[in-house]
C-alpha cells in the first residue's frame, strides 16, 4: 500500500497529521501550561500552511477517555474568516478543542489508579492512519503524509499491541511517525515508533522554546529531510518485558505457540495454556481475549 | 515474434478482443464517465475471505522450503516473459512478505533441474541472501522430479527443532514428473514427518499434486495468469492453521540485545569488519548487524520485541465488522454522516446512504475502504482503541 513517487504532487507538499495530547491528568501536572503550549502549536501549524499553498494539516486530539478530529485544513467548513487577531485556523481549532475537552471530561468513569494516567494514543494513531489511507486512495496526486505526535502522557502498557500494530502498518505504508515528547521521561513506545518508521524523536530540553523546536525539526517536508541534520536516535531500548513480572529482560524464554515472553522456565504457558514438551491440543490453547500483553 | 502471435492477433490486440473494457464504462449522475465500480465487488470478495478466516490457532514459527521447478517446462512463455521469470519475481515478493509477517521463521530454497533436486540456499532468516541466490541462477533444462524434491526437503526438515512447523511450497510448471522410485512411499514419509506440502501449479491440475496436498494437509491451487499467481503465492505468507499434533509446544531461549549508538565501533561477525551501531548478544557479547539472527558464537536466537509484536495480531484478532444495509427509511437518522476512521462521507451524492460497516464492540461506523484496511493491514479498530 505504499505511495509510488509518480503519484505525488511536487516533492515538497506535505500532509501533516498532528496527534495532540489533551490528557487533563498530564496537563494539570505539567510545568508548561496547556494554553501556552497551544499557542506554540498554533503558530507552528500556521507556519506549515504558509510554507506551501498545497500543504494540508489535520489535528486529532488524544484525550484520556476518547479521541476525535479537531481540525482539517482541507474541509470546506474550515474556511471561516479569522478575527483581527486570530487566524482562521486558531478560531476553528480552539473551538473544536474546547468541545472535545468537555466531552472527554464527561466520559470520565473513574479516577485513574496509581500514577499512570495514559491517554489513548493507539486510538488517535489508528484514526490518523485511516485518514492517510483515504488520502492515498483519493486519486493520482496527493501530498506526502506524515504523523507528528505532540505527546506527554506516560505509556499505557495495555496499549502495547495496538500501538505496535499501528507502527507496523505505518511502516508498510511508508508513513514516518515523528514525536515531540514533552513529558518527564522518555516514551519507549514513541522512540520505537520513530525508529521503525524512520521518523524523528525529540524530547525538548526547554519547553518555553517549543515553537522553535517544532519549526526547525518538524516543519520541513520529507524530501528536504535528506539535506538536513535532524536529531538522530540515541539508542532505542528494544528489550522485552516478561509477562510474569513485567520487568525488562535481555534474555528470556518464548512460548513457541503464542510467543509470550517469560523470564524463567515454566511447565505451562500462562497465556495459551500449552504444556511444554508435549504436543499441544486445541482445547488448551484459547488465547486471552483482551490484549493483555506486556509492555516494552 | 512468434509467442505474441497466437490466433493471428498481436498481444495488444488480445487485450481488446478478450476484455472489451469500453463496454463496462458507466456514467454517474452528472454525466461524467467513471470507471467500473469495483469497490463493492472487491468488498464482497474481502468479506468472503474474512468469514473463512475465523479464530483458529496458527503455527507461528515456520520452517518453509520453497521448491522451484526449473525444468524445461519453466521456459514456456504463456506467462510473459517466461514462467521462470514470473515465478522468480513473485518468489522475491513472497520472501519479503513472508519475513514481514513471520519474523521468527526461516525459508530455504530448492530447485529441480534435469530431474535432480538441488538445495539453493539453506534454511535461514535473512531475505537478502535468499533473493540474491535465486536471481543468480535462473536457467532451466531437463525434467522435473517431485519425488527427489520431496526426499530432499524431508531430509532438511528433519533437522529443525520440534516446536517449528514444517512446510513445503512447490511451484510446479511441468506436467509430468520423472521419479526414481515410488512417489507414494515418499508421500507417506512426508506425512509421517508432519511436513505440510502445498503446491501451486502453473500449467494444469495434476492428480499427483492434488494427492500430495490432500495427504499432507496442504493447499493446491493452479494459476491462470500472472496476477492470479501472485495472489495465490501471497496467500501462503500469513501463518496457516496449526495442526495441533504437528508441533510440540516448547520454551525457546531468546536474547533481546540492545542497540548500540552509531559511534560505538566494534568488529561484527557477519561482515568481519569494523562498524558502528549494531547489537550485542547478551550471552557472549558478540556483535551482530541486524535482527533477527542467530548469534554465530553461542547460537542464541536474537530478536527484538517488535519482531515478536508483529505476530501478536494473529493472537488477538479483531472481530469482523457487521454490514449495515442502507435502508431508506426513518432509521436513516441513526447513521452517522461520516466514517469514524477517515471522516469520509457515508452518504452518496443525493444523500443516499452508501455501504458501511459497524464494529460490534464499539458500535462505530466505518466506510468499506477503512474496513478492508483495518482488517488486512492495521489490525486495530480505531473505535475500540479510542474509547476506554
Amino acid at each position: 500500500m505504499a505511495s509510488a513517487p509518480s503519484k505525488l504532487y511536487a516533492d515538497d507538499v506535505s500532509l501533516l497529521v498532528v496527534l495532540l495530547d489533551a490528557n487533563p491528568f498530564f496537563w494539570s501536572a505539567s510545568s508548561l501550561p496547556f494554553s501556552k503550549f497551544i499557542s506554540h502549536v498554533i503558530s507552528f501549524l500556521n507556519s506549515v500552511l504558509l510554507l506551501n499553498q498545497l500543504n494540508q494539516i489535520v489535528v486529532i486530539a488524544t484525550g484520556h477517555n476518547c479521541c476525535d478530529y479537531v481540525y482539517d485544513s482541507s474541509s470546506p467548513a474550515s474556511r471561516s474568516a479569522g478575527t483581527g487577531k486570530l487566524s482562521a485556523l486558531s478560531v476553528d481549532l480552539l473551538e473544536k478543542l474546547e468541545e472535545f475537552v468537555c466531552r472527554d471530561e464527561k466520559l470520565l468513569k473513574k479516577e485513574p489508579e496509581g500514577s499512570i494516567a495514559s491517554s489513548l494514543l493507539s486510538g488517535s494513531l489508528s484514526m490518523a492512519l485511516c485518514y492517510i489511507q483515504r488520502v492515498f486512495r483519493s486519486g493520482p496526486r496527493h501530498p506526502h503524509p506524515r504523523i507528528l505526535c505532540l505527546h506527554g502522557s506516560q505509556d499505557g502498557p495495555e496499549q502495547y499491541v495496538a500501538i505496535m500494530n499501528a507502527i507496523f502498518s505505518a511502516q508498510r505504508s511508508m508513513v514516518p511517525i515523528d514525536s515531540c515528547f514533552i513529558g518527564a521521561q522518555n516514551s519507549a513506545f514513541l522512540q520505537q515508533a520513530s525508529y521503525i518508521t524512520g521518523g524523528v524523536y525529540l524530547k525538548p530540553q526547554l519547553l518555553e522554546g517549543t515553537f522553535q523546536y517544532l519549526s526547525t525539526v518538524f516543519g520541513t517536508d520529507l524530501h528536504s529531510r535528506g539535506f538536513l541534520q535532524l536529531p538522530k536516535s540515541v539508542g532505542v531500548d528494544f528489550r522485552a518485558s516478561c509477562f510474569c513480572h513485567k520487568k525488562t529482560i535481555d534474555m528470556g524464554y518464548i512460548c513457541s505457540v503464542c510467543l509470550s515472553i517469560f523470564c524463567k522456565h515454566h511447565k505451562k504457558c500462562s497465556t495459551c495454556g500449552s504444556v511444554f514438551g508435549q504436543p499441544h491440543s486445541e482445547a488448551a490453547s484459547e488465547p486471552n481475549k483482551k490484549r493483555k500483553a506486556g509492555d516494552t | 515474434e512468434d509467442e505474441d502471435d497466437v490466433d493471428g492477433l498481436e498481444a495488444w490486440e488480445r487485450a481488446y478482443a478478450d476484455e472489451r473494457s469500453w463496454e463496462s464504462l458507466q456514467e454517474d449522475e452528472s454525466g461524467l464517465l467513471r470507471s467500473i465500480d469495483n469497490k463493492a465487488l472487491y468488498h464482497a470478495q474481502y468479506r468472503r475471505r474474512l468469514r473463512a478466516a475465523s479464530r483458529i490457532q496458527k503455527g507461528l514459527i515456520r520452517y518453509l522450503c520453497i521448491v522451484i521447478d526449473l525444468s524445461r517446462a519453466a521456459s514456456e512463455t504463456d506467462f510473459r516473459p517466461s514462467r521462470m521469470a514470473v515465478v522468480a519475481k513473485n518468489v522475491e515478493a513472497f520472501i519479503r512478505e513472508f519475513f514481514d509477517q513471520n519474523p521468527l521463521s526461516q525459508i530455504g530454497l530448492v530447485t529441480i533441474k534435469d530431474g535432480v533436486a538441488n538445495c539453493l540456499t539453506d534454511l535461514g532468516g535473512s531475505p537478502e541472501s535468499h533473493i540474491k541466490a535465486l536471481m543468480g541462477k535462473l536457467e532451466c533444462s531437463g525434467d522435473s522430479s517431485l519425488q527427489n524434491a520431496l526426499d530432499l526437503v524431508c531430509g532438511y526438515l528433519e533437522q529443525i527443532p520440534s516446536y517449528g512447523h514444517r512446510e513445503v511450497l512447490i511451484l510446479n510448471s511441468a506436467l509430468s514428473t520423472c521419479d526414481p522410485g515410488d512417489i507414494m512411499e515418499t508421500i507417506q514419509k512426508c506425512k509421517k514427518s508432519k511436513v505440510r506440502c502445498s503446491v501451486i501449479g502453473l500449467s494444469a491440475e495434476i492428480f499427483i499434486c492434488k494427492h500430495i496436498c490432500q495427504e499432507t494437509g496442504g493447499l493446491y491451487s493452479v494459476a491462470v495468469d500472472e496476477s492470479h499467481f501472485k495472489e495465490l503465492i501471497l496467500e501462503h505468507a500469513p501463518p496457516p492453521p496449526a495442526i495441533a499434533e504437528f508441533a510440540i509446544a516448547n520454551l525457546i531461549k531468546m536474547g533481546f540485545p540492545q542497540r548500540a549508538a552509531e559511534n560505538v565501533i566494534s568488529i561484527c561477525l557477519c561482515h568481519k569488519e569494523a562498524r558502528g551501531g549494531g547489537y550485542t548478544c547478551p550471552r557472549c557479547k558478540a556483535r551482530v548487524c541486524e535482527l533477527p539472527t542467530e548469534c554465530r558464537i553461542c547460537g542464541l536466537t536474537l530478536v527484538s520485541s517488535p519482531h515478536l509484536a508483529r505476530s501478536y495480531h494473529h493472537l488477538f484478532p479483531i472481530a469482523p465488522f457487521d454490514e449495515v444495509t442502507p435502508v431508506l427509511s426513518s432509521s436513516q437518522h441513526k447513521l452517522p454522516k461520516s466514517c469514524f476512521g477517515c471522516q469520509q462521507s457515508l452518504l452518496n451524492p443525493g444523500n443516499r446512504p452508501s455501504l458501511s460497516v459497524e464494529c460490534p464492540r464499539c458500535k462505530q461506523f466505518f466506510c468499506i475502504d477503512c474496513d478492508i484496511y483495518i482488517h488486512e493491514s492495521l489490525h486495530n479498530c480505531p473505535g475500540c482503541e479510542s474509547f476506554r
